[in-house]
């Protein structure tokens, strides 16, 4: 009875993860069907999903608000996260490390509203303050408050792969004089690259998902931070994301069903849109993930 | 006492402790220069604290108190002005698993040299050589001249440990310390890292932690012996097996315990 149950809660996730991707694929589909196009889809900038006469459903400013906040996440996050992983695991005393490890578990229970918060409220007129830029919230606003938010999860993991170092290399590296700074650059982090690498993905997977803080601190307004020449990237610039997208405007498309013959009526392809990019961040999420479950599968085979 | 240039280890009154737990006992003991001293007794005596008191690896753990003196070269290396990293580049150490570092095979030789030199900078064609004579000098070459760039890790067991005497080399030790390094070989591989020491003492000065008593009957010039943390019985091999001194010792080599 009770392994059955436990069997059932095991197999649970498997049923969830399912269904959430066939639901998403329910609602996204018509869309796919009827009107979508890929070269527009993901090339054209231009959102309009609700306009009256011309309907256009370019995402790649979306994509590109997304991506332009992960960068500066991970740009902050990966130097921050890996330095206190290293610190952590290889310099600090016993007290300091029991220490250091709850706060950076508290930082990865502070709720996103708060840091979107912090973003919107303290983070903006700084940022206005410093930069001169006429709005605060903006991919930096945003990528500062995500980068943040990762730094929990990519310590964690990279902390545990910098410890999975056999002790042996470590002791090797020791014997023959090195000091503990070139046992850390030259035989710890070679060694747990690959788990250092997996801690960076999933850092990255969690930059890509973040929804309500990231609302809160882009500026949410339809803009390509790119451009072809110097400086390549503003990250003064407002963005909107993919995840803030559907968060936004979800509530105000209205799911219609199909008329007479199938066809549905063009009012309702919003609604479907934004599931359409649903599977989109599910696709890239997933293969984020995927990436760093197989390079973390392999260190373990390698050893 | 005479001070006898012949001597390179020399500890006098050592005493060491884990936290509270007392490992090692007044020891006092002098180790030749040149020939290879195995250090034997029952598990727990002591002899592998006592090998790493010689370059301070001790001090990885927390909590060890050390009270006595280990002099290596007539110089204390428990004095303040020891450098740690110079010490280790003296005193090399090969340890009871093979454990070649996670780098190419050349990369693991070539180590050393590189981490002791000012800023890593060192000729190419300098390093090359002294790799490669530390690779021949260890009787490795031959079979990893042609792959070099693979990783020290993926060799088998007897040429991992050969890796890891071999990476010890190009820094000029004056002593090799070992412990159990033919633990985890089958009866070839350790014959044949036997055959290298008993070529390597020569220019060495090497000391041996060996369960294995028949090993140190076979390699060792002289052989202490310790028990529960003390230096029982310090003497040449061959007499040390024949005629033992103490009753202790003579009950152990006979097997009644260990």
């Amino acid at each position: 009875m009770i392994v059955g149950l436990i069997y059932v809660c095991g197999v649970s996730a498997i049923i969830f993860v399912f269904s959430i991707f066939y639901f998403v694929w329910r609602e996204g589909a018509p869309f796919l069907y009827d009107c979508f196009d890929f070269k527009s889809f993901f090339t054209s900038p231009e959102w309009y999903p609700t306009s009256v006469g011309n309907k256009r459903y370019g995402i790649l400013a979306l994509l590109a608000g997304t991506g332009s906040v992960t960068i500066v996440a991970m740009l902050i996050a990966v130097p921050f996260s890996l330095g206190t992983a290293i610190f952590i695991a290889e310099f600090c005393g016993k007290k300091t490390k029991e220490g250091l490890k709850i706060v950076i578990e508290l930082l990865a229970a502070i709720p996103s509203v708060v840091w979107g918060f912090i973003g919107l409220m303290v983070m903006n007129p700084i940022i206005v303050k410093l930069t001169g830029a006429a709005i605060g919230l903006n991919a930096l606003n945003a990528g500062i408050i995500v980068g943040l938010m990762s730094v929990p999860i990519i310590v964690s993991i990279a902390e545990d792969s910098i410890r999975a170092v056999p002790d042996g290399y470590i002791e090797a590296a020791e014997a023959l004089g090195a000091t503990r700074w070139q046992t850390v650059y030259k035989v710890i982090l070679p060694a747990a690259k690959n788990g250092l690498l997996a801690a960076i993905l999933l850092g990255v997977g969690r930059a890509v998902g973040e929804t309500m803080a990231v609302l809160m601190a882009t500026g949410h307004s339809i803009n390509v931070p790119f451009s072809a020449e110097f400086p390549y990237f503003h990250a003064l610039d407002s963005v909107r994301t993919l995840t803030a997208t559907i968060a936004a405007e979800l509530g105000e498309a209205p799911r219609l069903d199909a008329g007479p013959g199938g066809i549905f009526p063009p009012e309702g392809r919003h609604y479907q849109v934004l599931f359409v990019i649903g599977i989109v961040l599910f696709a890239i999420t997933f293969f984020i993930n995927i990436t760093a479950d197989l390079i973390v599968k392999g260190i373990r085979n390698k050893q | 006492m005479k001070q006898n240039t012949n001597i390179s280890i020399e500890t006098d009154n050592l005493s060491l402790w884990y936290g509270k737990f007392q490992a090692l006992f007044d020891v006092s003991s002098r180790i030749k220069h040149g020939m290879i001293t195995a250090l034997i007794g029952p598990s727990g005596c002591g002899k592998t604290t006592l090998l790493r008191c010689f370059n301070r690896m001790n001090e990885r753990f927390s909590s060890v108190g050390i009270q006595g003196q280990v002099r290596i070269m007539g110089k204390n290396i428990y004095d303040a002005d020891v450098s740690l990293i110079e010490l280790r580049k003296t005193v090399g150490m090969v340890f009871q698993r093979p454990n070649p570092m996670p780098l190419s095979i050349y990369d693991n030789v070539a180590f050393g040299l590189r981490i002791h030199s000012p800023h890593g900078k060192i000729s190419r064609a300098k390093e090359a050589e002294a790799v490669e004579k530390a690779l021949q000098e260890v009787f490795l070459f031959d079979q990893v001249k042609d792959h070099l760039d693979k990783r020290g890790t993926g060799l088998p067991l007897e040429q991992q440990q050969k890796l890891c005497i071999a990476r010890l080399l190009p820094l000029k030790p004056t002593i090799l310390l070992m412990d159990e390094p033919c633990s985890a070989l089958d009866a070839e591989a350790t014959e044949a890292v036997e055959d290298l020491l008993r070529r390597l003492k020569e220019k060495f000065t090497i000391v041996i932690v060996t369960h294995n008593m028949a090993q140190a009957r076979r390699i060792s010039d002289e052989c202490i012996y310790m028990l529960k943390g003390n230096l029982i019985e310090h003497n040449k091999t061959a007499e040390l097996f024949v005629r033992p001194r103490d009753k202790r010792t003579e009950e152990y080599i006979e097997g009644r315990y260990g």
